[in-house]
């Protein structure tokens, strides 16, 4: 008789276990799957000092990750800075604030390059040949880049109208776009059908359980970055609200594990307030999710009809937390407030964690002394369309000394006027 | 009155409509669709409604394309609409 496996799917609703297979929702009461571990065993066999001796990369976390007994462990996908923001800080109001910064993250930059190399190996273990997925940008790169890697081939499904950086950062992979011409639901929607009827590994429908858990190692990064300690509060975007579950169940893995002291951490979360479905559940003091039409320039996060949505705004509450919602001009503003205080150029996903965070703060809703970690999850890069005539254009002058006095000197001239006018 | 739709059933749930991935159903709104499912294939009951009879919480439907919830629970079914039932939406 073969052991008992280290790792399995149980439903998160009536918790019967399901064994190990690509399949997201229980065959039952069709609630979402979720992988379950034998914690009891882990603990013999995890150590801080084992942890801290791996190389900086999510795979250090293997034991608490549904991974098959062989896989690829070498692209170094995660571990990424967990920076302190004290100038950001001063600006919200906070004396010890983080920024957990996935907009650096190998290979595509953006925090779903975690969730598709967890996918990509149980992709590989059940046999698939095709990856895909449903996509508002950041997912479809992340596909793209590790499944030319991998030797996979890729097709992904987008709504018509995405950024045409994340296009473009699809398809240099070589991957195949189908542009759907409908909002990410419809697209959603048509991806449950598709994986119902191809055998194809959809990372977020058919392997959607295990490529959820890749989200878990930003919570374990924050932990062992605050040198084996979990903060006051943590910020989280959301679309359909997964990783703000999965940091919070890395934290009561850790707690459990005796890896850190226990905590009741507050989960905050974050979305734009033209598609702020699981904000409004958590503002009117209910967990049941009304969908809604997305309408923000916030993309990567317009998902009106969420997948975790009952289960995020259940964790927002039960941690005593709150959820906020900036709109597009605000969103725009933090993420300039961002890179000039402290140098990170994020998407319009990170503009919307920022500018949500500022609310929370200026409701007090998060004490000036708590340790706050923001999570930035994509680079600016990709969204540079909305920053379009933000900066004026400058006039090139000529290359002489004389020139750039001259130059100079209007520039004081224009700054000091500024400057005596504000 | 009554109208014919189409409803298109998911995989998971054709073991309780004897294999059929289609069925025609004449139903005026989604109360009366349910029902009328219900009625005909009884194995399916169950996970189409919670023990209060509410819909189930992880069953999404759709009519011609458009999340039910946005049409109004009460929406009057069209002559030959076509209704899909997608079991717990994933995505995100």
């Amino acid at each position: 008789m073969s052991a008992s496996p280290r790792y399995q799917l149980q439903c998160r609703e009536c918790r019967v276990e399901w064994g190990n297979q690509p399949v997201s929702f229980c065959q039952q009461c069709f609630a979402p799957l979720e992988v379950t571990y034998e914690l009891g065993r882990i603990k013999q066999e995890i150590s801080k000092e084992e942890i801290a001796g791996r190389p900086p990369n999510l795979w250090r976390y293997k034991e608490l990750l549904p991974l098959p007994e062989t896989y690829d462990a070498s692209l170094p996908v995660g571990f990424t800075p967990l920076v302190k923001a004290p100038a950001l800080g001063e600006r919200l109001r906070s004396k010890s604030l983080y920024l957990k910064n996935d907009s650096v993250c190998f290979p595509s930059l953006s925090f779903k390059d975690r969730v598709v190399a967890v996918a990509l190996t149980q992709a590989r273990n059940f046999g698939f040949e095709i990856v895909s997925c449903s996509s508002t940008g950041n997912l479809a790169n992340a596909v793209a880049a590790q499944a030319a890697r991998g030797g996979f081939k890729a097709c992904v499904f987008i709504p018509a109208d995405l950024e045409p950086a994340k296009i473009l950062g699809t398809e240099v992979f070589g991957a195949r776009i189908v542009r759907i011409g409908g909002n990410y639901d419809h697209v959603n929607r048509l991806c449950s059908q598709i994986a119902d009827k191809h055998r194809w590994a959809f990372v977020n429908v058919n392997l959607r359980p295990y490529y959820a858990e890749g989200s878990k190692t930003v919570g374990y990064e924050i932990a062992e970055q605050l040198g084996w300690r979990l903060p006051d509060n943590v910020v989280v975007p959301m679309a359909g609200g997964s990783l703000i579950t999965k940091v919070n169940k890395a934290f009561k893995e850790l707690i459990e594990l005796g890896l850190v002291e226990a905590k009741n951490v507050k989960f905050f979360g974050a979305q734009a307030t033209g598609c702020s479905p699981i904000s409004a559940a958590v503002k009117a003091g209910r967990t049941d999710i009304e969908p809604q039409k997305p309408s923000t320039i916030a993309r990567s996060l317009a998902i009106g009809n969420p997948a975790d949505g009952f289960y995020a705004a259940k964790t927002i509450v039960s941690s005593g937390g709150w959820s906020e919602d900036a709109s597009d001009p605000e969103i725009v503003d933090a993420m300039t407030l961002l890179a000039e205080t402290e140098g990170i150029f994020t998407e319009t996903a990170g503009g919307v964690t920022v500018a949500s965070s500022r609310k929370l703060f200026a409701q007090g809703r998060i004490g000036p002394e708590e340790t706050t970690v923001l999570c930035i999850t994509g680079n600016g890069l990709k969204t540079t369309d909305v920053l379009t005539g933000r900066f004026a254009a400058s006039e090139p002058i000529p290359p002489k000394l004389a020139a750039f006095e001259q130059y100079l000197e209007r520039e004081l001239v224009s700054t000091r006027v500024a400057e005596g006018a504000a | 009155m009554s109208t014919s739709v189409t409803v298109s059933i998911p995989s998971a749930l054709r073991r309780h409509t004897d294999n059929l991935d289609q069925v025609q159903c004449s139903a005026g709104n989604l109360d009366d669709l349910l029902d009328a499912l219900g009625t005909r294939f009884p194995e399916l009951k169950p996970h189409l409604r919670d023990e209060q009879g509410k819909v189930r919480r992880f069953l999404n439907i759709y009519v011609n394309d458009e999340d039910i919830r946005f049409l109004g629970v009460d929406y009057k079914f069209n002559e030959g609409d076509e209704v899909t039932l997608v079991p717990s939406i994933a995505g995100g």
